[in-house]
């Protein structure tokens, strides 16, 4: 680096002529410097460039030349050069070739008008997102017709690592988050019954908090965040590699060969988990029925097998089944809808996990008016 | 040194003739029980286009990892401009990335920024350049990479395969960098985008007087744009010199390669 400073001066030489003298280093490091006062001078665009005392210059040095002498007005003359420098002239005239003819502006509407754009787009999507939904559910029942009636093509090898991955690994979370569950219950069931000194009751609180909700809610929304995101994930990788293309080009129906198995592995396991989720929340109530209430056990067990009939048990188990096959559905459906780029694939396993949680508490409600109305 | 005397030195050598900007000695890599590099020794001198060429899995990319830092070998020296590159602190290692630009094989754009944000990106990190002249020069990239400026606002994911690799050629120039590494820049364009793109390097790297390192399969490519070849093969570089030269090379890979149907139709 030299002493001198990235610099212009604009003089008129004898003959009449400007001349634009440019000094110091003018590369992209440098140029910020002398922009503005660039852009705010005057050169006429015959000038003459005077490279005498120029350093070092890339491209940007060289765009801000050929910028100062006319190039965005669509002149296409060479520029006069006076002085010696080993790479101005063929810079100058690599630059001059790409020069952007007055780049274009993107156009965009007002404020209000974008805002009502947008509405509108939103609602159609959400619309669109509707009849996409239901027309995934109607693809995904064919399909599993045509595999119960030929139950040879199911690929029990992907089912079977999917009921470990998306179930037998998710077991210790789910025994884990439900045992807390069951002992948060117990311990504001222990204050609030003892107030009225009933605080044996606190089984019949647990027990049937856990059998017919907890258990099997829980679960369900544990798996649309666990599992949901993970089936997106991979059906929408899949899907940005082409590899579903691929699979369709050689006769493989991607509904058969990647939803059906993960719907499958997901209807048989969650029940499970939904019992094991069942057993450790009433484990949790237990303890804190042991430790803060002194009801032992044994007695605790006995008191359950008196007052709470089995009823229970079958109304929570039986929403298992249908939660596991609106997350697994929800899932598979937003991973088929991944696009070619990364943004897209965040997106997706964004709405898939919302989508799957809302639909597991809307149906959680349904059933619930329908047991209601049931009168079980 | 005074002023005019560093000028009158510049001048006199204009393409820094036998300077060396990347030095290899030794590189040895290895992956499990399989070696890709042993003992290799490279050199890539000022202004040069070196052409890096070897059959599938001798090691083309990881030597490219290797020269830029992205893979730490297991034994070897690598200095670019005169540093190891392995031994940088983080600052000194910044200034070297500032002065070369690498565009990888399937582009590497970032998604979700906008072709022209993805040539801003190293703008905005290492200058302090306003962004309205930083537009200016992204479009100004975009155009010397071959892009036409309708490409600039959209995203990565819109754009088809050679205008892709265009625009990583973009950013990889967003600095004006004194070293470029291409990493197979032709693969999966089409004859015309591909013999565009040869003559684009071989341009560019006349008027800023770059150095190339370029990995390919192309055999037009070599012949139209590099100065040297380099054949890696077992691990080492087998032959480097000029196209001619190498041709002339009697292994058997390396006639093989050049004597093929492909071979002879390219360099003929």
């Amino acid at each position: 680096m030299t002493g001198i400073s990235t610099r212009f001066q604009v003089d008129t030489a004898e003959d009449g002529k400007q001349v634009l003298s440019v000094a110091g280093d003018w590369t992209i490091w440098t140029v910020a410097q002398v922009e503005e006062k660039l852009r705010n001078t005057k050169v006429a665009y015959d000038a003459i460039l005077d490279v005498s005392q120029l350093e070092k210059i890339d491209t940007s040095g060289a765009y801000l030349i050929d910028r100062a002498l006319g190039a965005l007005e669509g002149i296409d003359e060479k520029i006069p050069i006076r002085g010696e420098h080993p790479t101005i002239e063929r810079l100058l005239g690599k630059v001059r070739k790409a020069s952007p003819a007055a780049p274009p502006d993107p156009i965009r509407p007002p404020g209000f008008i974008a805002l009502l754009d947008r509405a509108g787009h939103g609602a159609v999507d959400a619309w669109g997102e509707l009849l996409g939904l239901l027309s995934f559910i109607g693809e995904t029942m064919a399909t599993l017709g045509r595999l119960a009636a030929n139950p040879h093509r199911i690929r029990w090898k992907s089912v079977v690592a999917i009921m470990e991955e998306a179930g037998l690994d998710a077991l210790p979370i789910v025994c884990f988050l439900s045992f807390f569950i069951g002992l948060v219950i117990a311990f504001i069931g222990a204050n609030l019954l003892a107030m009225f000194n009933a605080s044996v009751f606190t089984v019949e609180l647990v027990a049937i908090g856990m059998l017919r909700e907890f258990g099997a809610v829980l679960t369900a929304i544990l798996l649309a965040g666990r599992t949901d995101s993970a089936f997106t994930a991979q059906i929408g990788a899949m899907k940005m590699r082409q590899e579903i293309d691929a699979m369709r080009t050689i006769g493989l129906d991607p509904m058969e060969a990647l939803v059906a198995p993960r719907l499958i592995a997901l209807v048989l396991m969650t029940p499970l988990l939904t019992f094991a989720a069942t057993i450790s929340g009433i484990g949790g109530g237990l303890i804190a029925a042991w430790t803060a209430m002194n009801i032992s056990p044994q007695m605790f067990i006995s008191r359950f097998q008196e007052v709470v009939p089995p009823q229970h048990f079958w109304v929570g188990i039986a929403k298992a089944p249908v939660f596991a096959l609106v997350v697994a559905m929800i899932g598979c459906r937003q991973g088929m809808l991944v696009e070619g780029d990364v943004v897209s694939l965040g997106r997706r396993t964004t709405s898939a996990v919302v989508q799957a949680i809302f639909m597991v508490i809307a149906l959680d409600a349904m059933f619930a008016v329908l047991y209601y109305m049931l009168n079980i | 040194m005074s002023f005019d005397a560093a000028i009158a030195d510049k001048k006199a050598a204009p393409a820094g003739e036998g300077e060396v900007v990347i030095r290899v000695r030794g590189l040895t890599n290895r992956f499990g029980s399989k070696t890709v590099h042993e003992e290799l020794d490279l050199d890539v001198m000022k202004g040069e286009v070196l052409g890096v060429i070897g059959g599938s899995g001798t090691g083309k990319s990881v030597l490219l990892r290797s020269i830029v830092g992205l893979h730490t070998p297991n034994a070897g020296e690598v200095e670019v401009f005169g540093q190891h590159v392995s031994k940088l602190s983080r600052d000194e290692r910044v200034k070297v990335e500032r002065r070369w630009g690498v565009m990888f094989q399937d582009g590497a754009l970032f998604s979700t920024m906008t072709v022209r944000e993805n040539v801003m990106a190293p703008m905005v990190e290492h200058t302090k350049i306003p962004p309205a002249l930083m537009s200016e020069l992204a479009d100004l990239k975009l155009r010397l990479a071959g892009l036409e400026l309708e490409a600039a606002p959209k995203r990565p994911a819109d754009l088809s395969g050679g205008m892709r690799k265009r625009a990583a050629l973009a950013r990889a120039l967003s600095l004006d960098p004194e070293l470029v590494f291409l990493d197979e820049p032709t693969a999966g364009l089409d004859p015309i985008g591909a013999a565009k793109f040869d003559e684009l390097v071989r341009s560019l790297s006349n008027a800023m007087g770059l150095t190339v390192f370029l990995v390919t399969h192309d055999l037009d490519t070599l012949a139209a744009t590099c100065d040297r070849i380099a054949v890696l093969s077992d691990g080492k570089v087998l032959a480097i010199g000029p196209l001619d030269e190498v041709r002339e090379n009697p292994h058997p890979w390396i006639q093989e390669y050049f004597s093929g149907p492909r071979g002879r139709a390219a360099v003929r």
